[in-house]
């Protein structure tokens, strides 16, 4: 079964930046681009202190945290030494020049 | 392709540091193969002390253990000395001590055999029990022989021998130490700190025989009281000097200097100098003067006739090495300047440079005898040349790094001995002596790090720089105030080991090698305009930087090239991307511009709607005079913006590294005091710096008179106004450390106060680093220096004038440009559905 969504066209994030999707639940998703054209989604709430990633800087696969300037990987969600903690992430993906997310 | 091979000699800090520095620049470039005579993997050589004084154990000081080999490709033969190199074959041989013979071929041969204790030719020295102090079985046979017996002799009060003489004493061993110069430590200390540290030492149990030359070493059987090894071999039994005296000795350490060992470098026919100097003969980099192929680092090293014994500088070779050998072929090395800090817990001395004067030198002392603190520190021609601290040697890297950077103290002499961290720091409890402080201390009040976690970080992770500390515990990595404890700590953990980097060569992040300095000015000289030319140029690690780099790329390049090179908003913190000041909990502030601290009834009546329309939560007065409206939902943003635009308002840059706010008092319009219009001088100011971006963020002041009631004093640039013009302060902080403002010059007329001070500030714009306030990028460069180009030189100063005008000349209200598409797009969150 399929639960992807259409969410907008990918240039509708600015590249090493990203876009706020708003669900009716569950909490805000952080939508991500880097320089190569690559997506990703993760929760968009630190897991330190609930920062907003979707805020943060975009720089490789990575991101950090506009709060306290903790560093995530995109891919999965995992914090990055030394700091320890992980932010879900979600399956995200590019057809068609328009972004697809599963949430 | 196939790769070349490279070929280690010697297990040690040295060799293993440069394969680590190498391993970063070109992971895939050499096989890399290594033989170490001891059969571990790598240690850290110098936290041998702690162990041997019982702080340590051993497992806690390696620094490579053998899966660091196996994970990086390396094949490693520990226990196997190498015992020739062939030259002609590019091969090494090396045996084991089974007589087992192993081969290998080189490419690139890298030798870093180290260097081996002195042990002066005298009777006995081969008995049973008389050790030198280098490794690992050292240090073993030393706690072993703690165990079993009662008085140790250390001969040599260096820095080695007075650390093994605290670990055997601590260890229970009655120690005696030897010297035979007439003060302890006289390489490193003066008179004077050396008194004090031997009366320390004694009062902890210490023994001292100085001026004393050792005659023989005596076999047991021979001395009073002496005692036969366990298996009855003959064991040293004491100690006799020249004058005839005896003392028992059962353990006889020798710490009375160190060698290097180049004898196999010798054999393979490497220039290894004659007389004096010893050692293999390297260039600057770090290349055999005899082979290009063969490189060498460490103690076994001589350059430009000088063999360190210290491991910082070892480090620095292992850095150039490192880079040569990546076929990079950047950097030199032109030899270093050392301090030295002794490993016993508890007493903190520190010595750097020649501080034992002579001609044209002149020295200041500050001695307190009971409260147990002496400084000295030598200058000429009004720089630091030497330093000797003992007791407080908080300032101890802050001498050092004026040393290194050859900076002129003449502004700072009259409160140079009182250090640089004296007034104002904030955060903990003014405490600046780290070692008085308890474990349990915290030490960066930003991130809640302990004394205990830095210490126990350094020791098992193995770190060597500030940066290593930062990165690893998060201390010093926030607002900075404790930067200065930390780096004490990290000082006396590692003690000599420990080399505070100038700021000047330090690189901007780990995406570069290069410092802020050297980026500013390739942006200059290149011409580049974009944050790809400038990774391109400079060769940056990382394909898009980080949030370190990219921040400061981006202002260099906007401040270096207004107009021409495009503002990069990814390139910039959260806060200068949305035009307002994130807050914890991620809704936003929002602080309308109010030039100079003036309002007006209108202004206030839209504020008041605005913040009842968006239910602000938090309306509140800032410190800057300005209303700040707290709790903003991000979306809210553009709508609250039109609104205050409307109203005629704009952004109040509350949020930004760029001019934030003037400061006035009401000045002459209305005070009976005030001498000058401070108010309307205000609203010029910050009318003439709208939408100003800095290195940090910027901050004014103007007060009609000196009673100063706008607080002048601790502003960026403060501006005072009196009978016959305006004083002109500068530099002054408020913040992390409270830094009064330094008298900059004196003005008559409103537009000289323009004038000055827009060229301090774009002097400051086009000089200062990335995240440097006005305050550090004064200490840096001196106001001797800023006075010159703002002050006497008048061309620049209207020069820098005219180009800070040029730069805002179409400078726009950041809130209204944001509210046009496609910039409002990102305050836009996209919905899905259930």
């Amino acid at each position: 079964m399929s639960n992807w969504k259409r969410i907008c066209p990918l240039d509708d994030i600015p590249r090493l930046g990203a876009r706020v999707v708003q669900r009716p639940s569950g909490g805000d998703i952080a939508l991500f681009r880097n320089a190569e054209d690559e997506v990703f989604a993760l929760h968009d709430k630190c897991a330190h202190k609930g920062g907003p990633l979707s805020q943060g800087i975009v720089h490789g696969r990575k991101v950090t945290c506009p709060l306290h300037g903790w560093n995530f990987n995109l891919q999965d969600g995992q914090a990055l030494a030394p700091d320890v903690g992980s932010c879900a992430s979600f399956e995200v993906k590019v057809e068609g020049g328009e972004v697809w997310l599963v949430a | 392709m196939k790769k070349m091979k490279l070929v280690l000699v010697g297990n040690g800090m040295a060799g293993v540091r440069t394969v680590e520095e190498l391993l970063k620049l070109a992971p895939d470039l050499y096989d890399i193969t290594v033989f170490g005579a001891e059969p571990h993997g790598n240690y850290n050589r110098i936290l041998l002390s702690p162990v041997l004084a019982g702080e340590m154990t051993l497992p806690e000081i390696m620094l490579n253990d053998l899966d660091w080999y196996r994970d990086n490709g390396i094949t490693l033969h520990a226990g196997r000395q190498v015992t020739r190199i062939d030259r002609v074959r590019r091969k090494v041989i090396a045996e084991a001590a089974d007589g087992s013979v192993t081969e290998a071929d080189y490419d690139r041969l890298l030798l870093a055999t180290g260097s081996t204790p002195f042990i002066p030719p005298i009777p006995g020295n081969e008995l049973p029990g008389v050790l030198g102090y280098r490794d690992i079985a050292d240090t073993e046979a030393m706690i072993e022989a703690a165990a079993r017996y009662r008085h140790a002799v250390v001969i040599g009060a260096g820095l080695l021998g007075l650390e093994a003489a605290n670990g055997l004493m601590l260890r229970g061993m009655d120690v005696t130490v030897v010297h035979i110069g007439d003060w302890i430590m006289e390489r490193q200390l003066d008179r004077a700190a050396a008194d004090m540290l031997q009366a320390s030492l004694e009062a902890r149990g210490m023994k001292f025989l100085l001026a004393r030359q050792t005659e023989a070493l005596l076999p047991a059987r021979n001395a009073q009281g002496g005692m036969r090894g366990e298996d009855g071999a003959e064991r040293v039994g004491a100690v006799r000097f020249k004058d005839g005296m005896e003392i028992p000795a059962d353990l006889v350490v020798v710490a009375a200097g160190i060698r290097p060992n180049f004898a196999l470098a010798e054999s393979a026919g490497l220039y290894c100098g004659s007389g004096r100097v010893r050692g293999i003969h390297v260039s600057d980099t770090l290349q055999t003067v005899t082979d290009p192929r063969i490189y060498a680092v460490g103690e076994c090293v001589a350059h430009r006739g000088i063999a360190y014994g210290l491991v910082a500088p070892l480090f620095e070779q292992g850095k150039v090495c490192a880079n040569h050998l990546a076929n990079f072929g950047i950097g030199r090395y032109e030899g270093s300047v050392t301090s030295t800090k002794l490993k016993v817990t508890g007493i903190d001395v520190f010595s750097a440079g020649d501080f034992g004067g002579g001609p044209g030198t002149e020295e200041i002392v500050l001695h307190d005898k009971q409260g147990g603190v002496y400084k000295r520190v030598v200058l000429k021609d009004d720089r630091i040349v030497g330093s000797v601290l003992y007791g407080d040697t908080a300032d101890g890297s802050w001498y050092f790094q004026l040393m290194k950077d050859r900076q002129s103290v003449a502004e700072i002499r009259d409160h140079l001995m009182f250090g640089q961290n004296k007034l104002g720091d904030a955060g903990h409890k003014g405490e600046n002596r780290a070692a008085s402080m308890p474990d349990t201390a915290e030490v960066c009040g930003c991130n809640g790090v302990c004394k205990g976690t830095i210490v126990k970080a350094i020791k098992e992770q193995g770190l060597f720089t500030l940066d290593e500390v930062k990165k690893h515990t998060k201390a010093a990595s926030s607002c900075g105030s404790c930067t200065g404890l930390v780096e004490q700590i990290l000082a006396s953990t590692v003690g000599g080991a420990y080399q505070a980097v100038s700021a000047t060569d330090k690189p901007v992040c780990a995406c570069t090698e290069h410092s802020h300095k050297v980026v500013r000015e390739a942006i200059f000289k290149l011409h580049l305009t974009s944050k790809e030319a400038v990774f391109e140029a400079l060769n940056w690690r990382t394909p898009n930087g980080c949030d370190k780099c990219r921040p400061a790329v981006n202002y260099y390049l906007i401040s270096s090239w207004p107009h021409e090179a495009r503002d990069d908003p990814q390139s910039r913190f959260i806060n200068e991307r949305a035009h307002a000041n994130i807050q914890k909990d991620g809704t936003y502030s929002v602080v309308p511009r109010m030039w100079g601290g003036l309002t007006t009834p209108s202004e206030l009546r839209a504020i008041a709607d605005a913040a009842e329309k968006y239910q602000v939560p938090t309306v509140k007065v800032t410190g800057g005079q300005r209303i700040d409206l707290l709790g903003i939902k991000k979306e809210d943003l553009p709508y609250i913006w039109a609104d205050l635009n409307a109203a005629g308002m704009v952004s109040g840059h509350a949020y930004g590294k760029s001019i934030r706010t003037v400061k006035t008092c009401v000045g002459a319009e209305h005070c009976r005091f005030g001498t000058q219009l401070a108010m309307d001088m205000g609203v010029k100011l910050e009318k003439m710096l709208f939408d100003m971006y800095a290195p940090h963020k910027v901050k004014l002041a103007v007060s009609g008179c000196p009673r100063n009631c706008a607080e002048a004093g601790i502003k960026d640039v403060g501006v005072i106004g009196v009978d016959s013009g305006y004083e002109l302060y500068v530099g002054g902080n408020g913040g992390i450390k409270t830094e009064v403002a330094q008298y900059l010059c004196k003005v008559t007329t409103d537009e000289e106060v323009m004038e000055y001070s827009g060229a301090f500030l774009q002097l400051y714009r086009e000089e200062g680093w990335y995240l440097e306030r006005t305050v550090h990028w004064l200490a840096r460069v001196g106001l001797d220096y800023v006075k010159a180009r703002v002050v006497e030189d008048g061309d620049n100063r209207r020069r820098l004038h005219a180009r800070l005008l040029d730069a805002l000349k179409d400078a726009r209200d950041p809130w209204e440009t944001s509210r046009e598409a496609p910039a409002v797009k990102q305050f836009i969150p996209i919905k899905v559905e259930a």
